[in-house]
């Protein structure tokens, strides 16, 4: 049998010994370092990952929320916009009224015065002429009936009146 | 594969044409005679020394330790280097013959009679190309778990040689561990096999280095696998679960091929042994292989050139461009057999975790075959 199929006993025994150490030594301080820290940044990766993505579906929610928020507060807005403009108008138009109603009625009340004033005036005058005009022609027939044939011509001209009225 | 002193020769012959058809490798052997064989097997086997390159007459190797167990109980450890220094080659008695049956290994004379050492477990070239191994994985991956100290799973990922090492590291444990074993077992053995894949892997990477420190032809050894082997062996069979062995001795056959005669059981338990022998084998096959055709085509230059200058630079400009060829295939080897060596091993791990409900189709002698 040729040399190199038979197994050399001394690097048999060389073999095992240092497959042994070099696999004692790995099996404790390489390779399970190696793979548990592997493994474990993986288990971070996983877990940021999913934390990641829980954040970003809390974030779509947030901002979802803060869009009807923010179309809620628009509508809203409009609404309160429009409500004020109803209300103005209405408070305009009503004021307006009023004042319509006020203005006439302040016209009213002034022509009624007026009137009354001058009705009264009217009067005071009316009476204020005829007592004139009595004391006038109070004057001018005392005067006048001074003479005897003006008071009988006077008579019969009053008296010649009476079936004409 | 220490076959650079060859390749050495082989530019400086390529550029001048190959003015002289003289071998540094062959240069003590008569009359320039090239022995393919012996030089193949001598670089792939195991040696004493560790040889650099022959310049001239001068041998250049590092001489390394020898520690052995004599026929009479002995212990012996000395420096390799002895045995050069006496004429006869010989130290305290002991001495290793060139050539016969025991060339390569440490010899006395006892009785009258050549005979091995008891026990030789000298630190021979192998041996420190398996602890140069050892040594660059502890200081990779040590040092690589070394850098995670003080980082918290929210710190950045490593940068550079660590990342590379943790992405490499990563692609074996969840490509081949995980997917083989499966989700639930894989953690208990997902460091041996890491350690696996990547002693394989590293081992092929520095054979194909022709020169120290790498170039030994480790996992190109019988004894090597044989030990990978036998790890993938016990963990199979240690932790296989009690469907695995039902699986084997009371397989879902008809009855009559396991009652009087359990020949099931019999073709199942030899599967056993077989499901590591293959593994040990494919691995040892392939890059023993792949050494032996590198250093073959590495040996086509010597011959040709002794042929002539004209025949041996054309021949060895092919011989070239296949080497490189031969390398980079090599490259792609080292990674496949590591590869597959691995998830073979996951695989037959996975095997003897199999829960009731599953198919057992996959564990029948038919799948054993198509496997090896």
């Amino acid at each position: 049998m040729p040399s190199f199929l038979t197994p050399d006993p001394g690097l048999l025994f060389w073999m095992l010994i240092a497959f042994l150490v070099v696999f004692i030594l790995l099996a404790k301080y390489g390779f399970p370092i190696i793979t548990g820290m592997v493994e474990k940044r993986k288990q971070f990766i996983d877990e940021s990952l999913s934390s990641a993505r829980e954040a970003n579906e809390k974030l779509a929610n947030i901002k979802a929320e803060c869009q009807s928020l923010l179309k809620e507060a628009q509508e809203r807005q409009s609404q309160i916009l429009k409500e004020a403009t109803q209300t103005s108008n209405q408070i305009i138009a009503e004021s307006k009224e009023k004042a319509q109603e006020e203005a006439a009625r302040i016209i009213e009340d002034a022509r009624r015065q007026i009137q009354a004033e001058t009705e009264k005036a009217q009067r005071d005058i009316r009476s204020q002429v005829a007592d004139l005009s009595l004391q006038i022609a109070g004057k001018i027939l005392s005067r006048e009936m001074q003479k005897e044939e003006e008071q009988d011509r006077w008579i019969d001209q009053v008296l010649s009146q009476i079936p004409n009225s | 594969m220490n076959c650079l002193r060859n390749r050495i020769a082989l530019l400086v012959g390529s550029l001048l044409l190959m003015i002289a058809p003289v071998s540094a490798d062959n240069a003590d052997k008569e009359e320039g005679k090239i022995d393919v064989q012996e030089i193949v097997l001598g670089h792939t086997g195991d040696a004493h020394e560790w040889h650099i390159t022959t310049w001239g007459e001068t041998h250049i190797s590092i001489p390394l330790p020898v520690i052995f167990m004599a026929n009479d109980g002995s212990w012996h450890c000395f420096s390799s280097a002895r045995f050069h220094h006496s004429k006869d080659g010989k130290y305290e008695g002991f001495y290793i013959p060139s050539e016969g049956e025991n060339n390569g290994k440490i010899c006395e004379v006892v009785n009258g009679q050549e005979q091995t050492v008891k026990l030789d477990i000298s630190l021979t070239k192998n041996v420190v190309q398996l602890w140069i191994i050892v040594l660059l994985m502890l200081f990779i991956f040590i040092g690589c778990a070394r850098w995670y100290r003080n980082k918290r799973a929210d710190s950045d990922a490593p940068k550079g040689f660590v990342g590379f090492i943790e992405m490499f590291v990563m692609m074996v444990n969840d490509d081949i561990i995980k997917a083989c074993i499966g989700e639930k077992h894989y953690k208990r053995f997902a460091p041996y096999l890491l350690t696996a894949f990547f002693f394989i892997f590293l081992s092929n990477l520095i054979g194909l280095v022709p020169i120290f420190p790498g170039g030994a032809n480790l996992t190109g050894n019988l004894a090597v696998t044989l030990v990978l082997a036998l790890f993938t062996f016990l963990a199979i069979n240690i932790f296989g679960n009690k469907e695995y062995w039902l699986d084997i001795f009371w397989p879902k056959v008809p009855t009559w091929l396991k009652c009087p005669v359990p020949m099931m059981p019999v073709i199942e338990l030899f599967g056993i042994f077989t499901k590591p022998f293959a593994l040990m084998v494919r691995l040892f096959a392939n890059i023993f292989a792949g050494h032996a055709i590198v250093l073959s085509l590495t040996c086509v230059i010597f011959i040709t050139c002794q042929l002539g200058a004209l025949i041996g630079s054309g021949l060895s400009f092919v011989s070239v461009v296949m080497m490189i060829f031969m390398d980079c295939l090599e490259l792609l080897v080292a990674f496949i057999q590591a590869y597959v060596f691995t998830m073979l091993s996951a695989v037959f791990i996975g095997l003897a975790h199999q829960e009731e409900h599953e198919e057992h189709s996959a564990d029948t002698p038919a799948n054993i075959q198509i496997q090896r």
